[in-house]
């Protein structure tokens, strides 16, 4: 690997080498390293660009990195990973992918990843997107995660997209079985002329499944955003989704959550705010003896810690 | 040293007429000072506090701070200066952590038992607050603590407290009363306090009397307290005001 190719995997991943345990590194488009450990297997598809990432049954405190970086300009590529989480595992799972693009077409990624979480199962799944480079041509993504959670399983997923992406369409879908727990925490910060639209489809189909979509947005400069979240009940079951965004100079974000109770039990909530910073909480920090524009970068870094 | 010289600050209704909220206020504030500053609601005060901290621009008049004129200068400048404000009601963040705004105010990076100095200051534990959110998840009470640490952390020449009290329950009060002691003996910082309290009115140095947006008396505190104390027809108010 390169050094911009390194750096990428650094921001994505945290990885300034090969990590321990179990990983699968992408560049441009083909694997640079792989690992398997004696619980997690990986498996490259055939019938398409992908692979599958196996965890045994009881598979405690071990992590798989599975991060994808692109330099190559006007790259295109459609992946598909499926991970398939037997009964009884704890594991981390870290993704995330970093396009570097320096041309002047466009570099794009489209990862589709599907997770089979096992019964009483714990996953915590950390995706980070970054792109850097100062090519006319777009970085674009499109990351579609599909979910099922069995009985009293339960998935974290920490999305993070901060910087350099200029076009992006994230779609997450989960069903969740008796028990199961989904807590997502989705953090998005777009300038420029950058467009994010993220949809969450989420249907509670156990009894005392529950589901909690948390997302803080900022949207500066001229970008735009768009929030939906649509979450099902179909049992007694609870669901919570939260869109809270920070607007700044011409920016526009619509937030849009939907609830649907299919059953009397359900207890369903949303929650959506939009608005610009406080023009107090910059008067505050300011009298600690920051300038307007540190008072605003504090703002934001703490919104999106 | 702080001189107000001949403040005056105005504000336009809807209907562009203009409503003059201080008239022509000149005040001085020696170094290791204290003045509270009482009156009744709507008098002014909190519009003067404002004024010299720079989050309102007097319409005329003057502001020096140990002879630099600050009249234009920003809020940032006078902070770095070494004004230092208390609100009255404490701003509340989401994602700033209580470690965070101490840390900020103290100006270097503050280790767990240097921010529990200041939090225990104002009976609060730092193991309970340090790293909490300094949002709707505190009591207003816990929020004005934290805003009363993070002026202890400033430690600077000269500090602001709009209506310190507000919102404190009466044990912190007590505690209350003695960081402002401390603040005033242990230092040579001044210190202006707004307060409707006859114990933060006790401690004080000097009490100035502001309403209808003009010092209508100002002394010593064994000269103006027990004409406060006792309604006397200029301090009427007064018994309005809680004391």
């Amino acid at each position: 690997m390169d050094e911009i190719q390194k750096n990428l995997l650094e921001q994505v991943a945290g990885l300034h080498e090969m990590p321990s345990g179990a990983f699968n590194i992408r560049a441009n488009g083909q694997s640079v390293g792989r690992s398997t450990t004696a619980h997690i297997d990986i498996v490259t598809k055939e019938d398409k660009q992908g692979i599958d990432i196996i965890i045994k049954p009881g598979t405690k405190k071990e992590s798989v990195h599975i991060p994808v970086v692109l330099s190559q300009s006007g790259l295109t590529e459609m992946v598909y990973n499926d991970f398939h989480v037997g009964e009884d595992c704890d594991v981390t799972i870290v993704a995330g992918c970093g396009i570097h693009n320096s041309g002047d077409k466009d570099s794009r990624h489209d990862g589709i990843h599907a997770f089979y979480i096992g019964k009483n199962s714990h996953v915590k799944y950390v995706e980070k997107h970054y792109g850097s480079g100062d090519g006319s041509g777009e970085r674009i993504m499109n990351p579609e995660t599909i979910v099922h959670l069995a009985e009293n399983s339960f998935l974290e997923m920490e999305t993070v997209q901060i910087k350099g992406v200029d076009s992006t369409k994230r779609s997450t879908s989960a069903t969740l079985a008796d028990g199961a727990k989904l807590v997502v925490t989705e953090k998005l910060m777009t300038h420029g002329k950058q467009y994010a639209e993220t949809s969450f489809n989420v249907d509670l189909n156990g009894e005392g499944s529950s589901a909690n979509v948390i997302s803080r947005a900022v949207a500066r400069d001229d970008s735009r955003q768009l929030f939906l979240a649509k979450i099902n009940g179909n049992n007694k079951c609870a669901g919570h989704s939260e869109c809270d965004a920070i607007i700044m100079d011409h920016a526009k974000i619509s937030a849009i959550p939907e609830i649907t109770a299919n059953s009397l039990d359900a207890e369903l909530i949303h929650e959506a705010a939009i608005g610009k910073i406080a023009g107090e909480q910059i008067i505050k920090l300011m009298t600690l003896g920051l300038t307007e524009a540190e008072a605003e970068a504090q703002i934001v870094n703490g919104f999106l810690k | 040293m702080l001189e107000l010289q001949n403040i005056s600050f105005q504000v336009s209704d809807e209907k562009s007429a203009r409503k003059e909220i201080i008239k022509d206020i000149s005040l001085t504030l020696e170094d290791n000072q204290f003045i509270a500053i009482t009156g009744p609601n709507g008098g002014g005060k909190s519009t003067l506090a404002k004024l010299i901290m720079g989050i309102e621009q007097p319409t005329s008049g003057k502001l020096l701070f140990n002879g630099t004129d600050i009249t234009h200068m920003s809020i940032t400048e006078r902070a770095r200066l070494g004004i230092s404000f208390a609100f009255q009601q404490p701003v509340r963040f989401k994602g700033i952590k209580v470690r965070d705004l101490i840390t900020l105010a103290a100006g270097n990076k503050l280790s767990t038992a240097g921010a529990c100095e200041y939090l225990s200051k104002v009976g609060l534990c730092a193991r309970d607050y340090i790293n909490r959110d300094v949002d709707g998840s505190l009591s207003g009470g816990e929020l004005k603590r934290i805003e009363i640490a993070t002026i202890i952390a400033r430690n600077t020449p000269l500090s602001v407290f709009d209506e310190p009290e507000a919102g404190i329950d009466l044990w912190s009060f007590n505690n209350l009363i003695k960081v402002f002691e401390e603040l005033h003996d242990t230092s040579n910082n001044s210190l202006i306090i707004i307060s409707h309290q006859e114990r933060i009115l006790n401690i004080a140095d000097e009490i100035v009397v502001i309403a209808g947006g003009t010092v209508q008396s100002r002394g010593r505190r064994k000269d103006i307290l027990p004409g406060l104390l006792n309604g006397t027809d200029s301090c009427r108010f007064y018994k309005e005001g809680g004391l």
